[in-house]
Formats: C-alpha cells, structure tokens, sequence
C-alpha cells in the first residue's frame, strides 16, 4: 500500500494504491494528514483509482479526512472508485457527505 | 450434508494476517468459480470478522483466529471465523450500524453491517471472557465453466 500525495492550486490529491484494510490504513491516514495539516488545501482529493481491496476501514478513512477538512473550511472528493468500493462507501452513506465519483 | 471441499487455517492475532485471511479464502473461492463480484463481497466480510476479532477480540493483545471454510455441492459456502478473545456482552448492540467500541482508531462500526449485507446468512455466537465464532454463508450463483458443468455431469 502506499501514498502519492500531490499539491498544488490548493488541491491535495492523494492517489492511494494497493489494499486498504486496518493494518495499512493508519499509515495512509498519517501521509494524508501530514500533508494536508501543512497546505490547508481547499479541495483534497482521494483517488481511489489503483486500490485494489477496501473493506470498512476505507469508509473509516473518508470519514476521518472530511472531519479534518471540514473544521477549517475545505471540501473533500472522493474519485475512480470501482463499483465494489462506490458498494462499501454507500452502505455507510458516505455520498450524503462527499462526492464519490 | 458433507462439503466436498473445505480449508482451515488458524494464525496469530496479528493485523498482518489480514491480508494473508483475504489471500487464503480468495484461493478457495475461486475454484468455485465465483463472479467478480461474489468474490469481492466474500473477501470484504472476511477481511472484517477477522478485523473484529484482532480489534475487539484480544483488543490489541494477541491470541489466535482461525478461519474454517467450507464449500458444498450446491454451490452454498459456509465460512467460520472464530477467536478466542473476550467475547461480546452484547451482541445486538455490537450489530447495530456505526456502534464502535473503538472510536480511538477512527473505525467506522461497519463491520457487521457489511457482513450482513454482503452474504446471505450471519450468525453471532459469543461467550464474555471465551470468544466469538462468527459465521457466515453465501450461496454462489451458478458455474457457467463448462468444464465443471461436465465434470459433474460425469458424475451424476
């Protein structure tokens, strides 16, 4: 699992790769935060395009970062989710929060 | 009636093992010849009754979890994950959407839910200070391997 976290035009996009599951979601959860605790950014954008495996501990993770951007001000979007993800984010009810693409 | 395959594995506590659970239970799923989908659900509900056990179960401490899967003729599947960690007082309560006893670690108390939602049957067996057994079915929608459809043919 790993991180690509690109910054610019105050859009964070964070381009997540591999499995997200408890034992690797804290890493991508700090990455994440890291970078977004510095910038601020406006929109942060998790790009669920290469992940290959979510269970419940992504639905954790979008939740966790929309708290973070929301308290001062930002958005959050959620993109390139495949159909079992978009599955996993609407049992939690995550597209009344943020947009899942 | 006797599955005609079945897989146990049994390992440590360890929130490594939970990429290794998943890996495990997608080989033996997929020789049953299941659809994208199928596979994903069952993997996804594996990924979090071995989660639970791990978080809530021995609660950061370590013991051990083992998985027993089994696949009948009529292509039901039947996969027990047991622990024997502290067990649920309350299990209502424990199934009930977004209950988490660990908001520390930011988790989403989905777990159950989609478990539920994901396979056809969930049962909930827990003794305070024994452990959990949580066990799931799926019923595989059928082959459409011609080879498979023949070999059982052949056996008829």
């Amino acid at each position: 699992m790993s991180v690509i976290i690109n910054n610019e035009n105050n859009t964070l996009t964070a381009k997540l790769q591999g499995e997200i599951d408890h034992h690797n979601v804290q890493e991508i959860r700090q990455s994440i935060d890291l970078a977004a605790d510095k910038s601020h950014p406006e929109i942060l954008i998790l790009d669920f395009g290469e992940v290959t495996f979510m269970d419940s501990s992504g639905i954790g993770l979008v939740m966790g970062r929309y708290k973070l951007v929301k308290d001062y001000g930002g958005r959050i979007s959620v993109t390139n989710t495949s159909s079992h993800i978009k599955k996993v984010m609407k049992l939690a009810g995550l597209e009344r929060l943020v947009s899942i693409e | 009636m006797k599955p005609y395959n079945e897989l146990k594995i049994s390992f440590p506590s360890e929130s490594c093992n939970e990429g290794i659970a998943r890996m495990c239970i997608t080989s033996f799923v997929s020789a049953l010849d299941p659809t994208v989908t199928e596979l994903a659900e069952i993997k996804t509900a594996v990924s979090e009754a071995v989660t639970n056990s791990i978080v809530h179960g021995y609660r950061g401490g370590f013991g051990k979890i083992e998985i027993y899967a089994k696949a009948f003729e009529n292509r039901n599947l039947s996969i027990r994950i047991t622990d024997h960690g502290c067990g649920i007082a309350d299990i209502e309560k424990a199934m009930e959407p977004l209950y988490t006893s660990a908001p520390e670690e930011e988790r989403a108390g989905l777990g159950f839910a989609v478990m539920e939602s994901f396979m056809d049957k969930l049962t909930v067996k827990s003794t305070p200070g024994k452990g959990t057994t949580v066990t799931m079915q799926r019923k595989l929608s059928p082959t459409h391997n011609l080879h498979k459809l023949s070999e059982r043919n052949s056996l008829e």
